[in-house]
């Protein structure tokens, strides 16, 4: 097989509400690798965590899938039935959450989490899952696992928490990990650790990243590419390094300069103007135009993501750009 | 620098907190009482008009300190002297209240520190008809001159006078810590203790917040202690920082140099973790291990565990606070200073 491990096309979710559906993602398209890691930034609200959740069918009531399509390795899993859906999630697409009390049942000793996970994806026994298990505690870095395997998730501290989550959401083998603010909720020093495990374990086994995140400094140090969300669109997309040494929408342009940084000392953050509209007030044409310093007439119509080289940008300041080759989403 | 010059001085400030078991449990497992030490003697000044950024992760202390400094929580021991006034023994209720008016605080969420069923005008007139704090130069006192100053308020920290009106649902994130700023400075304070100001904001927010925040301290002359994790909001707004670990103050120093050369292995550790945006390939050490448990802190310096550079001494002894350091290596290597 030589297409995409995913592939996600004009993905649209939408809420209803009693005054009718909101829509949260509009068109979203892109696709992921095998092996690659993909960085999905924005700000609250701006749909990507609510793109992971779609993909792995977790989207809650009244939230929907309302078009476009998903494919993994092919096959879609856009409209399957609730149990195939299940064997697909912690299986082939393995999730990591920003806060590891809630992928672990406080009641189940940590092993027996991992060993059930491992079972209910592969056909071995009980005395190999747990064995497996131990192997996967020691491979993310538990100190004496032979001793903290029988340990519940209440009796280890927050980053060797979200190391076993890692182990659960990597123990299937899975093809693809999606992973939402995974360092969010962590320590700046254990944060770095945490980035390295991920960034490590996947390499070695082979998964794709999916690497939900708000801060592009982590973006910076782990993705192959970026995809910069606004307003339940894609703005930008993109080379890791491409894109954060030369964005091309306003909108990535503008965050990378509010960014503070350890190594210049500036006198003002540069600071975009206003806030990300609601979804219920989100303009027509481009969601940024009224905010966006360098606005004109084509921004009333609503840009498509236009290819740039072999990376793409939702704005039409681009559409005169020599369209080299197709962005590769 | 001269105490003169210090508009708050922490002397030997410590703060426990009882975390004991039940005393019927205690007395069936025979065991002792247990304190936790989240602050422990800390000594240090803030000078008027500067920025005094205080870091550390969380269980560190820093919010404990900040509490304290504003007289939210009493002190174990020590004291804190703001202009000359220890609060927690001044009896002289005028001098209390003139000191009161003139520090404040700012929260770090914005959705929990501004009451939902006041209008924002009400909100921000609060603490100047708690101090009698009008304007000097407005006519009259009493209600004209009190919504006049809000909306003078409102348009200091940039939103519109007509806001007033609005309850803190109809605002966004960073509107309400507008809000929150326009609050803390309605009573003219000098001095303002920032809790995280900005740790729920995005960070196109984010810059707005710390750009306004800027802007005021010039403008009217403010004094702040920023509290925060976030080494590059330090770094963008501190003239000093101080860095804290386990209840103590590790290193103390100017902004750039301590940026430049950071002198306790946590603080270069804490330089080294913060994701390189700019991917300039820096060297950086890995360091492992996470902050201990605050309740039952390691003997001897409480970063040995995690320090690449212990030496035996290290886990024996508490090193000293001295030139600005807490490290028995900084110590025997007295070229720097």
């Amino acid at each position: 097989m030589t297409g995409p491990l995913l592939s996600v096309r004009a993905l649209r979710v939408e809420f209803a509400t009693r005054k009718g559906p909101l829509t949260a993602l509009d068109g979203v398209s892109f696709d992921i690798g095998r092996g690659e890691v993909l960085g999905v930034v924005g700000e609250s609200g701006a749909g990507k965590s609510l793109t992971g959740l779609a993909i792995i069918g977790l989207l809650d009531p009244p939230g929907r899938i309302a078009g476009g399509e998903i494919r993994l390795e092919g096959e879609r899993i856009d409209n399957l039935p609730p149990a195939r859906m299940r064997d697909i999630r912690g299986g082939r697409i393995g999730v990591i959450f920003q806060d590891p009390l809630t992928s672990l049942n406080p009641l189940m000793r940590i092993g027996d989490q991992l060993a059930e996970t491992i079972q209910a994806h592969k056909a071995i026994g009980r005395r190999q899952a747990r064995e497996q298990a131990l192997a996967w505690l020691r491979e993310v870095g538990i100190p004496s696992p032979e001793k903290r395997i029988d340990g519940y998730p209440h009796e280890f501290s927050g980053g060797m928490r979200q190391r076993v989550v890692i182990a659960l959401a990597l123990c299937a083998e899975p093809k693809l990990v999606i992973a939402d603010e995974p360092t969010t909720a962590l320590d700046v020093s254990v944060q770095a650790q945490i980035i390295a495990l991920i960034k490590n374990l996947t390499r070695r086994h082979r998964a794709a990243v999916m690497l939900i995140t708000h801060d592009m400094g982590v973006i910076a140090e782990t993705a192959d590419r970026v995809a910069v969300m606004y307003a339940g669109r894609i703005a930008e997309i993109g080379e890791v390094r491409e894109l954060i040494r030369d964005p091309l929408h306003p909108y990535t342009q503008g965050l990378m300069a509010a960014i503070p940084t350890l190594d210049i000392r500036a006198d003002r953050l540069a600071q975009i103007p206003g806030a990300m509209p609601r979804l219920s007030a989100i303009p027509r044409g481009c969601a940024f135009a009224p905010r966006c310093p360098q606005v004109f007439e084509r921004c009333a119509e609503r840009p498509p993501l236009i290819a740039v080289g072999d990376r793409g940008a939702a704005c039409w300041l681009h559409e005169s750009a020599p369209a080299a080759a197709d962005a590769r989403n | 620098m001269k105490s003169a010059d210090a508009i708050v001085e922490v002397r030997g400030l410590s703060r426990t907190f009882d975390v004991s078991a039940p005393w019927v449990s205690r007395l069936i497992n025979r065991e002792p009482r247990r304190t936790l030490t989240a602050v422990d003697a800390l000594d240090f000044a803030i000078y008027r008009g500067e920025t005094f950024g205080l870091v550390g992760e969380s269980g560190s202390g820093k919010s404990t300190l900040a509490r304290m400094v504003v007289g939210l929580i009493e002190p174990s021991r020590g004291r804190v002297i703001i202009d000359g006034v220890n609060l927690a023994e001044t009896r002289d209720r005028a001098a209390r209240r003139a000191v009161r008016r003139r520090m404040q605080m700012i929260f770090q969420d914005p959705f929990a520190s501004l009451n939902p069923r006041w209008r924002a005008g009400r909100i921000i007139a609060e603490p100047i008809r708690a101090f009698g704090a009008q304007d000097p130069g407005a006519s009259g006192r009493g209600k004209r001159a009190v919504v006049a100053r809000v909306e003078e308020l409102l348009g200091l920290v940039g939103l519109d006078p007509a806001d007033a009106r609005k309850f803190p649902h109809e605002f966004s994130g960073g509107q309400r810590q507008r809000i929150a700023i326009a609050r803390a400075i309605a009573a003219h304070p000098d001095f303002i203790v920032c809790d995280e100001p900005t740790s729920a904001l995005d960070v196109s927010i984010q810059a707005q917040i710390l750009n306004l925040m800027r802007d005021l301290q010039q403008r009217l002359g403010l004094t702040y202690l920023l509290i925060t994790h976030n080494l590059a909001v330090v770094r963008f707004m501190a003239t000093r920082v101080g860095v804290m670990y386990l209840g103590r103050l590790i290193e103390i120093g100017e902004t750039d140099a301590l940026f430049a050369r950071p002198r306790h292995p946590y603080t270069r550790m804490l330089l080294d973790a913060v994701p390189d945006l700019t991917m300039s390939g820096r060297p950086r050490i890995a360091i492992g291990g996470e902050p201990p448990n605050p309740i039952d802190p390691p003997p001897g310096c409480p970063f040995h565990p995690r320090c690449p550079q212990a030496i035996a001494i290290c886990k024996s002894e508490r090193p000293l606070f001295r030139d600005n350091v807490a490290c028995h290596l900084a110590a025997a290597d007295g070229s720097r200073t």
